[in-house]
């Protein structure tokens, strides 16, 4: 630990040198494990698989991963398990600059910030990992499980977060994202697409969150105007956990009980998708109503259109701020789609109730807020999304067994 | 005032060159060549000490420095055998290849001493900078290369007299990479025209019109207000600490906060904006920067706390930077109170 290059590392690089090309690097769990499995990651080169084994891995520092064309790979996420509860530094637990990455099977518990966040990460694989954070949903969770941001080609497949205090799985700043086969579960945010064009969201889990799948965009970052988001085929039942988001953030005024939740996007999707059980509404479509826009940014919704889906129970227990009174006001409950009445092009074609708030104008005050049922059902005149088509090395490495 | 920093840096240069021997040759082939040094004696920098440079580094010092936990920074440049740094655009330094810049880390003791805890080296190979960072040994003979960095106790006396023990992290390989990086490009941060004290065997080396290009200096954050205006002292603090980060181009460049010294005051310097991905690191509050209100601003928060997660910078700081969260403290008072934009509350 004191001299430089461990006993470890001068092993790893030994068996390095008798092998050509594909090098596995093995690391295992117990002493000295942040320094080795750190290491690793910085000896790998492109092709190289640093394989961590089974067990706990006690680390006190945020990992990270520079190289090209690595996978960090455990033995699965009920047996590989890094556990930053004695964490001291760093903003994440595991922070990936590298493209062409595949992470998986293993899981990240208890990191003080983010779970996993990869940064201008091209053609990243998430696979089969578990980011979670132990004990009861809390605000001193860290912020996001799943993090990939400024991407291009971002493919998350059978991932599992729990906990997040803002989105349990985040893609941000990104394009040409697909989400699939993964659980969020007791986050603040199940799923969230922000700031992001090009993305499918399907065969998902989204429940015990206070709002189930974001797509949103916000004003004064380097990518702007999100579009071109499906969101289908997803489960998104019983979103119920009480908003534990830290104030201040944005998802801390997502309403405790929302499905899905269109902010300031153009060009969504929304089809053949499950709701029950989420307490305010099931898709909720809102204009950017925090303040004055940037020039440059586009705080309206726009082309939002949803049909086929599946709408059980809602509304019964309305989360935002004066909708118990609207309820009340309307026989009991809120409709399974509510619109701030800001923007253009709504299509909501599921054949169930609508509740606008007529607040078209974007600064005016929730208080000024005049509920009223709204005919949705207007056919769509504009092309459908062609859906996200990955590079095909994205998908091989999503079917290596 | 420059003059003044001029003749001090001098002197100081004059001080720590003392020990060299004169015959200590820098090893060029460490610097440039593939491998990675177990050593830093491998690359001749050093005559056995941390406090004995070799005669053929060149000195340097920044107007306002990144604070490293109450670290006390030697910087000194290497340039090959008749090879110069050229000066360009903004007044960034370009380096020729076989250059390198060397960067110790000390912490002043109970009985005055400094003790080098670490030597961090950047690298100028044909194929871009390599940084890398060396641990000395105790008895101070020479520093081993730390790939994966690491953590050791470390006990020193901060600016203010007091007594403090930290976890002093050395960073991995990849994190200093966090910090050099600009466009996923290796960089070094602090040597340009506008940050560097002008001394005459640096400029010596400086292929430039270094004068006409310090007209936009960067103000040293300490100096007295007749020096420079708050607002220069403030923004100079942050173009320090923040930007090397927190610019388009920066690791952190996804939040749309930044911070550099030129960039115009407003929202992406973080007033009335609201955080993006900040998670509890906001501490519940709405905006970066309230104009007039340091106790609701996140930027003061964040550099008030030593939580992971929370504070900020998130690499190499484990103590609170009183006197510069005293700062921006005091620059955010000094704004003007304004209400926040027009638009609904959420």
């Amino acid at each position: 630990m004191k001299h430089g290059l461990t006993a470890a590392t001068a092993a790893v690089l030994l068996l390095l040198t008798s092998t050509a090309h594909a090098r596995v690097i093995e690391v295992v769990a117990g002493e000295g494990a942040q320094t080795r499995l750190q290491e690793a990651l910085i000896v790998a080169e492109p092709g190289d698989v640093v394989m961590i084994g089974a067990g706990t891995f006690e680390l006190t520092d945020g990992l990270s991963l520079d190289a090209n064309g690595v996978t960090v790979r455990g033995l699965g996420m009920e047996q590989t398990i890094l556990n930053f509860a004695g964490q001291v530094g760093a903003g994440e637990g595991l922070l990936v600059t590298g493209d062409d990455v595949v992470l998986r099977d293993f899981t990240v518990r208890d990191t003080r910030g983010d779970g996993i966040k990869s940064k201008a990460a091209h053609r990243i694989v998430y696979l089969s990992v578990r980011v979670d954070w132990t004990g009861e949903p809390r605000a001193s969770n860290g912020a996001y499980g799943v993090y990939p941001v400024e991407s291009e080609h971002v493919l998350i497949d059978g991932v599992i977060v729990r906990g997040a205090s803002d989105a349990g799985i985040y893609v941000g700043q990104s394009r040409n994202i697909v989400v699939r086969d993964s659980m969020a579960v007791e986050n603040v945010a199940g799923i969230e697409i922000e700031n992001s064009y090009d993305a499918d969201v399907h065969d998902n889990v989204a429940t015990g969150n206070a709002g189930g799948i974001l797509v949103f965009d916000l004003p004064g970052l380097p990518q702007q105007g999100g579009h071109a988001v499906r969101v289908f085929d997803n489960i998104i039942v019983n979103n119920m956990t009480p908003n534990f988001a830290p104030v201040g953030n944005i998802v801390a005024s997502v309403p405790t009980g929302s499905g899905v939740i269109v902010m300031a996007n153009r060009d969504v999707e929304i089809f053949d998708n499950l709701f029950e059980g989420n307490g305010t509404s099931n898709i909720m479509v809102t204009g950017y109503r925090y303040g004055a826009a940037p020039a440059g940014y586009s705080p309206l919704p726009a082309r939002i259109s949803a049909f086929d889906n599946i709408h059980g129970r809602t509304g019964f227990r309305p989360g935002l701020p004066g909708g118990a009174e609207m309820a009340a006001a309307i026989g009991g409950s809120l409709p399974p789609v509510l619109w701030d009445g800001s923007g253009s092009d709504i299509s909501m074609r599921d054949g169930v109730a609508a509740l606008s708030l007529g607040l078209a104008d974007l600064s005016q005050p929730r208080e000024a807020a005049t509920p009223a049922p709204v005919d949705l059902a207007t056919p769509v005149t504009w092309p459908r999304l062609p859906g996200v088509t990955l590079p095909a090395s994205m998908e091989a490495a999503a079917r290596v067994p | 005032m420059r003059q003044a920093l001029t003749i001090i840096a001098a002197l100081v240069i004059a001080t720590v060159s003392l020990g060299a021997r004169d015959d200590m040759r820098v090893n060029d082939a460490a610097i440039t060549a593939d491998a990675l040094p177990p050593l830093l004696s491998d690359y001749g920098f050093f005559d056995d000490s941390p406090d004995r440079p070799s005669r053929t580094l060149i000195r340097y010092d920044l107007q306002t420095p990144l604070f490293s936990d109450y670290a006390v920074k030697t910087r000194f440049i290497y340039l090959p055998t008749g090879t110069r740094m050229t000066a360009h655009g903004e007044g960034l330094v370009e380096f020729p290849v076989g250059a390198a810049i060397i960067k110790s880390f000390a912490f002043r003791q109970p009985d005055g001493s400094l003790r080098t805890v670490e030597t961090r080296v950047l690298l100028h190979r044909a194929s871009g900078w390599v940084a890398l960072p060396y641990i000395w040994r105790a008895d101070g003979s020479d520093a081993d290369l730390r790939l994966a960095g690491g953590r050791d106790r470390v006990s020193l006396v901060d600016d203010a007299g007091q007594a403090r023990t930290i976890s002093y992290a050395v960073p991995n390989r990849n994190q200093c990479r966090t910090c050099h990086q600009r466009d996923e490009v290796v960089m070094p941060i602090g040597p340009t025209l506008r940050t560097m004290i002008s001394e005459q065997r640096l400029d010596d080396a400086i292929d430039a019109a270094p004068y006409d290009a310090r007209a936009e200096s960067v103000s040293a954050w300490r100096s007295n207000a007749t020096d420079y205006s708050l607002d220069q002292r403030a923004r100079a603090y942050l173009d320090a600490n923040c930007a090397h980060c927190h610019n388009p181009h920066g690791s952190a460049s996804n939040s749309g906060l930044f911070l550099e010294y030129m960039r115009p005051f407003g929202m992406a310097v973080g007033a009335w904006k609201r955080p993006v991905a900040a998670g509890r690191g906001s501490g519940a509050l709405d905006y970066a920067i309230v104009p007039g209100d340091p106790a609701h601003s996140i930027l003061l928060y964040r550099m008030r706390s030593t939580d992971p997660g929370v504070a900020m910078p998130e690499l190499g700081r484990s103590l609170v930077h009183d006197e510069g969260a005293a700062l921006i403290e005091q620059w955010i008072a000094a704004m003007p109170a304004a209400t926040p934009p027009t638009g609904a509350a959420p």
